[in-house]
């Protein structure tokens, strides 16, 4: 790696100052895509930001009646090893454990998995579906951003110079509620999706009351398919239904070929494993396994 | 020349303080190697996908060489040379001699480094908890079956003991 210096501050207001300072500056989590970018040559900086002293950036924070708050470089291994967040968020402590193996897990955070900005990203359609927020601060002070517009292409984010993403926030999960992503890969784990799926669902007397529905790496960015759960809105819970919201997502997918797929499979799988999301979401939503 | 000047680190390894002296472009697993002279972690992939550089830092395992020497300050590690207890070997190392778990064993520190973790967490892992553990670590030479059988007789073996 070429060289650069190194700095570990412990508050935010000491990162921003830093990053305000040194444009060229790169924030490190827990490295496991900027490390390897950094070797590699596919990107440059003269100074790495350590954010992991900084006490907002790892907290896992989860109180039934506000929701989760997860520091923007808490690793995901830290996810499902909290009892009370895996009850509250199986989806996502599920997604925690899909993102490389037990070593990345150790280190990655679902914040970075969002500011890598990859169109596969695991985490981000469930984020997504879930209605999670993102706070960012920055030297004008701070903002809060849905999950769904904060990838702007690939490797690409809406943080403007001097900003960084301090936490993502997800709300209480309501009841007869349930959430699910499902990705489609040729091996059995340690793998970038070919295609996800992202949903969740809130049911009410055997009817949608709504739904959100997310895509993975069929399009420049983690892909949000609003009009897909807008439609099981006040819907039975059938599989005709199911499949409508399926065409949508099916529709509104803008897939590549590319050495992972063809266009046409990704298309056929974003219906796929839009219907199967649904049909685990709505079990979850149901208590049911 | 570089012109970033050289960190003083100071961590634990393997039960002893040990300060060094490191560039923030080294990775753990260069200052493990090039430094402190711990060459039993593995340089595979440096990419985070083989695990042949697996060390247990502040009690999770990790890729050290998805890590830098300067992260570390503070820190507590383990690697490959602590795992024995003197001339006595870990259960798990026994086992994956006795069960030939490995041929060429570049693969081997990393493999027994992320098994100790899973039975220091898991004392009784199935085998399919053996298989999702250890799939960030890959072998080229000897195959999974023997590894996974390994794990499962230093298991077994844990639990005569205990």
């Amino acid at each position: 790696m070429k060289s650069f210096d190194y700095a570990a501050p412990t508050s935010v207001r000491e990162a921003i100052d830093l990053l305000a300072a040194n444009p060229r500056a790169k924030l490190l989590a827990g490295g496991t895509d900027l490390l390897v970018q950094l070797r590699s040559g596919r990107k440059e900086t003269d100074l790495v930001i350590d954010v992991k002293r900084i006490p907002e950036l790892m907290a896992v924070d989860y109180e039934p009646s506000r929701g989760l708050t997860l520091g923007a470089a808490a690793p995901c291994y830290r996810i499902y090893g909290d009892g009370a967040v895996a009850a509250a968020y199986p989806a996502l402590a599920e997604v925690a454990s899909l993102i490389g193996g037990t070593q990345i897990q150790g280190r990655a955070s679902i914040g970075g998995n969002l500011c890598n900005a990859a169109p596969s990203a695991d985490s981000v359609p469930l984020l997504i579906a879930c209605g999670a927020m993102c706070h960012v601060a920055g030297p004008g002070g701070s903002r809060d951003v849905a999950v769904e517009d904060f990838c702007t292409a690939p490797g690409r984010t809406i943080l403007q110079a001097g900003e960084l993403l301090v936490s993502l926030h997800l709300p209480p999960p309501r009841d007869g509620s349930g959430a699910q992503y499902l990705r489609f890969i040729p091996r059995n784990e340690m793998d970038i999706a070919v295609a996800g799926a992202g949903v969740e669902v809130t049911l009410e007397d055997g009817h949608f009351r709504s739904a959100r529905i997310a895509l993975a790496a069929v399009a420049p960015t983690p892909l949000f398919v609003r009009a897909a759960g807008e439609a099981l809105a006040g819907k039975p819970v059938a599989p005709d239904t199911i499949a409508t919201a399926a065409d949508l997502a099916r529709a509104a997918a803008l897939p590549i070929t590319d050495m992972r797929g063809t266009a046409e499979y990704r298309r056929h799988l974003c219906g796929v494993l839009t219907g199967r999301a649904l049909e685990a979401a709505i079990r979850r939503a149901r208590g049911q396994k | 020349m570089s012109s970033h000047a050289k960190v003083q680190i100071h961590t634990t390894i393997n039960g002893e303080e040990r300060d060094f002296l490191c560039e923030p472009r080294q990775s753990l697993l260069e200052c493990l190697r090039d430094v402190l002279g711990l060459t039993g972690a593995k340089e595979g992939c440096n990419d985070g996908n083989c695990g042949a550089c697996t060390v247990i830092l502040d009690g999770r395992i990790v890729a050290s060489c998805l890590v830098l020497g300067v992260e570390a300050e503070g820190a507590t590690i383990t690697t490959i040379e602590g795992i024995a207890c003197g001339s006595r070997l870990h259960p798990l190392q026994t086992a994956f001699l006795e069960n030939a778990a490995l041929q060429c064993g570049v693969c081997t520190p990393g493999f027994i480094v992320a098994a100790k973790a899973l039975l220091d967490r898991e004392p009784h892992p199935t085998e399919e908890q053996i298989r999702l553990w250890l799939a960030n670590n890959l072998c080229r030479c000897t195959g999974y079956d023997k590894i996974v059988r390994a794990v499962q007789q230093a298991a077994a073996t844990q639990e005569v003991k205990a």
